[in-house]
């Protein structure tokens, strides 16, 4: 088979998968939904092999194939078809969202088998997976956007998937509407690209564009910066990233996939599937450079602060996104989107940690109640500490060589590059302080009666309770269950949780530089206009960058492993002496704040302001003077309509006499 | 051939008929008037006609009653549904269309 026919194959799997758990939740038994969604999406995954199989049989130089099913629309110049693009980015990509998915499907299996939206939760689970496969496979820019928009619903769903819950209501809609702002930007890039180029495909587009635009051109850095808008969106950038903290009210493994692993890497994605447009347009990728520093230097520090175990988590991946816009702008796509593969093991890995250690702990996120789990949660925590080790950028871990790859090249570049390298390395030592203020606040210390109690071999089921308010829960439907299942004691949640952890560790292998550049090598078909792809670092710089890194982690690891276990209590005592300091950083810099403010307020005070003036007096005022008018005419005009037949005949044969005698007098 | 006294003729029998229309009450009447309007208004298409030497004013004269035969059948028609539903044969008290 061809590789577009396995193209077709991995978006049929995942939608097959969806439809069956959606319409068979009836007469599903157990955990047969679970097993099908897995399925439908292990299957994806063969065929996304398949797929990158075949395409390894082509050239270098045509491993660009495109395949379409049928025309959406084709008039007047404009020819859309539902068409997909198979060529090694979205390879790449299939790969990582196909294989990250499947194990997290087979996470979910077990975490959510006391749910009774079981069904629902794997129906919502599959369209995700085809959405964001339809994403990164489509051929056009207009089937983007609609895999686009369908990755923001199914967020959308599965944050509020516990519907009775009003706090994941509330993220679920602000997650949708930060998304849409996305979703509009990168309809007008669309636009204007259409306008400016004719065409929708992406292959027709990269090729016209370096005729048609000179460097720098202006209404090309407008179609970049609006793609720019939509990316950030999704991908959780300054300033559109309050959304993601606040969408860790879904069930944890979709925090895993979603919003760590697949959904918010989209935007690094669009950046690299788009550079050609970013390189004729040098000063939109570095506002996006820019963005991303600055994003995961502002993250960082959040998570630094914040107490809640899945929210740290959200900041880092913040943070981490940060890296790899900063690579695929700076024009390091092979160490970016190496960093986003490496980045989906070690953040679904930790994510299904913290899943394990909230269910452990009966609901309870907040680490300042977690303490000792080391000896209660052997499993979890050693998985914990192996994506910790790998997202601190422990030496030879996978994230020690895909992100200082990065920063690396920025140095390598020349110019102001330099910065990204220095806030990097900085943000780095941030990076592995919080990493491991996760491990050593959730498994050192003294453990809590939770710990203490699975150390008897009970597990803890408290009453549920909303875990960012305390608020009571019923269990009843669109509610997690009482039950809670931690990886010691399922088979499925440990089997994820295993082979996460092995290529959360080996993972880097794939690039190691002087030894191997299998991604590099790999991604260069889909790369070959580009000019940047090929200047990369030395070998010698590279591995003087990975000693730097390696020295900046284990440091950071070395403060939180002071701070948080030899000195216990110094975290408080400096909470304390740097009072203001804290608060901005347990705030989260005011960002949300901020938007009330400026956006929020505003918005209603032009709602209340338009009731109560443009309605009320301009519009209720137009459409009652025309009643009156129409009514005050009428009383005057009614007078003729006497009823009675003789005074019309009279007006009638008076009026034509008076005319015949006009008439007459006129004319003699 | 003079075609005055024809004329005046017609517009004698013509202003008869329309002081019938506004003087009478009674709908079968002003029926009878409107005719006479109409038969005043043939009379004097068939004196210009014979003025004229054509024979275009005749075939108005025919098409006028048709049009006439017409009237009658529909306005006689009203005045019997009137006078099944016992409404008064006045057209002075048949007012219900007043604004």
């Amino acid at each position: 088979m061809s590789a577009t026919t396995y193209g077709w194959l991995v978006l049929a799997f995942p939608l097959a998968g969806c439809l069956i758990s959606a319409f068979g939740w009836r007469v599903l038994p157990g955990r047969a939904a679970g097993w099908i969604g897995t399925a439908a999406i292990a299957l994806a995954f063969l065929s996304s092999i398949g797929a990158l199989v075949a395409l390894l049989d082509k050239p270098v130089q045509s491993r660009e194939l495109t395949s379409s099913l049928y025309s959406y629309a084709s008039a007047a110049g404009l020819d859309i078809k539902l068409g997909i693009l198979v060529d090694p980015l979205s390879v790449y990509m299939i790969l990582v969202v196909s294989g990250v998915s499947a194990l997290i499907h087979l996470y979910s299996v077990a975490y959510l088998a006391s749910d009774r939206g079981y069904s629902r939760y794997f129906s919502y689970l599959n369209f995700f997976v085809f959405s964001m496969l339809l994403l990164v496979l489509a051929g056009n820019f207009v089937l983007l956007i609609v895999g686009w928009a369908f990755v923001g619903f199914a967020s959308y769903a599965l944050i509020s998937f516990w519907y009775r819950r009003h706090t994941a209501t509330r993220a679920g809609m602000k997650a949708f509407v930060i998304n849409v702002i996305g979703d509009v930007g990168l309809v007008f890039a669309a636009f204007f690209i259409f306008r400016d180029l004719g065409t929708f495909d992406y292959l027709s587009v990269f090729h016209a564009a370096p005729q048609h635009f000179s460097t720098n051109q202006g209404v090309l850095i407008a179609i970049c910066l609006l793609i720019l808008v939509g990316a950030f969106a999704k991908s959780a950038q300054l300033p559109l990233h309050t959304w993601l903290p606040d969408a860790m009210e879904g069930p944890t493994p979709v925090s895993a996939l979603i919003h760590a692993a697949t959904m918010v890497t989209a935007g690094v994605y669009l950046i690299a599937r788009t550079h050609p447009l970013f390189e004729l347009a040098p000063t939109a990728a570095d506002i996006s450079a820019f963005i991303g520093l600055a994003t995961l230097i502002f993250a960082a520090t959040v998570a630094l602060a914040v107490t809640d175990l899945k929210r740290i988590i959200a900041y880092s991946t913040i943070s981490q996104i940060g890296y790899m816009v900063v690579g695929v702008s700076i024009g390091a796509y092979a160490a970016g989107l190496f960093h986003l593969m490496t980045h989906a093991f070690f953040k679904a890995l930790l994510f299904m940690g913290a899943g394990s250690v909230i269910s452990a702990m009966a609901g309870t996120q907040d680490i300042d109640r977690m303490g000792g789990l080391r000896r209660a949660l052997p499993f979890t925590s050693v998985l914990m500490i192996v994506g910790a080790l790998a997202l601190a950028g422990f030496p030879l871990t996978s994230g020690f060589f895909s992100k200082d790859e990065i920063l690396v090249f920025a140095s390598n570049r020349g110019g102001f590059y330099w910065i990204f390298t220095v806030g990097g390395y900085l943000a780095a030592l941030l990076t592995a302080f919080y990493a491991f203020r996760i491990i050593f606040r959730v498994f050192w210390g003294e453990p809590v009666p939770e710990a203490r109690e699975l150390e008897g071999g009970h597990l803890a089921h408290a009453e549920p309770a909303n875990p960012l308010t305390g608020e009571p829960e019923d269990t009843d439907v669109g509610f997690p269950g009482p039950e809670h299942h931690i990886a010691e004691r399922d088979r499925p949640m440990w089997l994820a949780m295993a082979t996460l952890g092995v290529l959360s560790i080996v993972g880097g292998a794939l690039q190691i530089p002087g030894l191997d550049h299998v991604i590099e090598t790999f991604l260069r078909g889909s790369f070959l206009d580009s000019r940047l792809y090929e200047s990369v670092p030395s070998v010698l710089a590279d591995w003087e960058g990975l000693a730097v890194g390696g020295a900046v982690a284990l440091a950071g690891i070395a403060a939180a492993y002071f701070v948080y276990v030899a000195r216990p209590g110094t975290s408080a005592a400096l909470a304390r002496r740097f009072r203001p300091v804290h608060a901005f950083l347990v705030n989260k810099w005011y960002f949300d704040e901020l938007y009330d403010a400026v956006v929020y307020r505003p918005a209603i005070r032009i709602g209340r302001f338009s009731t109560g003036v443009i309605e009320r007096v301009v519009v209720d005022g137009i459409v009652t003077a025309t009643v009156d008018a129409v009514r005050g005419i009428g009383v005057v005009v009614r007078g003729a309509q006497s009823g009675f037949v003789r005074a019309y005949a009279l007006l009638l044969i008076g009026g034509f006499a008076g005319l015949g005698l006009y008439f007459l007098i006129v004319s003699s | 051939m003079d075609i005055t006294w024809y004329v005046v003729l017609s517009a004698l029998l013509f202003a008869i008929g329309a002081g019938g229309v506004l003087i009478r009450r009674s709908p079968l009447v002003i029926l009878l008037c409107l005719e006479l309007m109409l038969n005043a208004s043939n009379l004097a298409l068939v004196a210009f006609s014979r003025a004229q030497g054509n024979e275009d004013g005749q075939v108005f004269a025919l098409i006028v009653m048709v049009v006439a035969a017409c009237e009658v059948v529909v306005g006689l028609g009203l005045i019997v549904a009137m006078f099944r539903r016992r409404l008064p044969l006045n057209v002075d008290e048949m007012r219900d269309l007043r604004g």
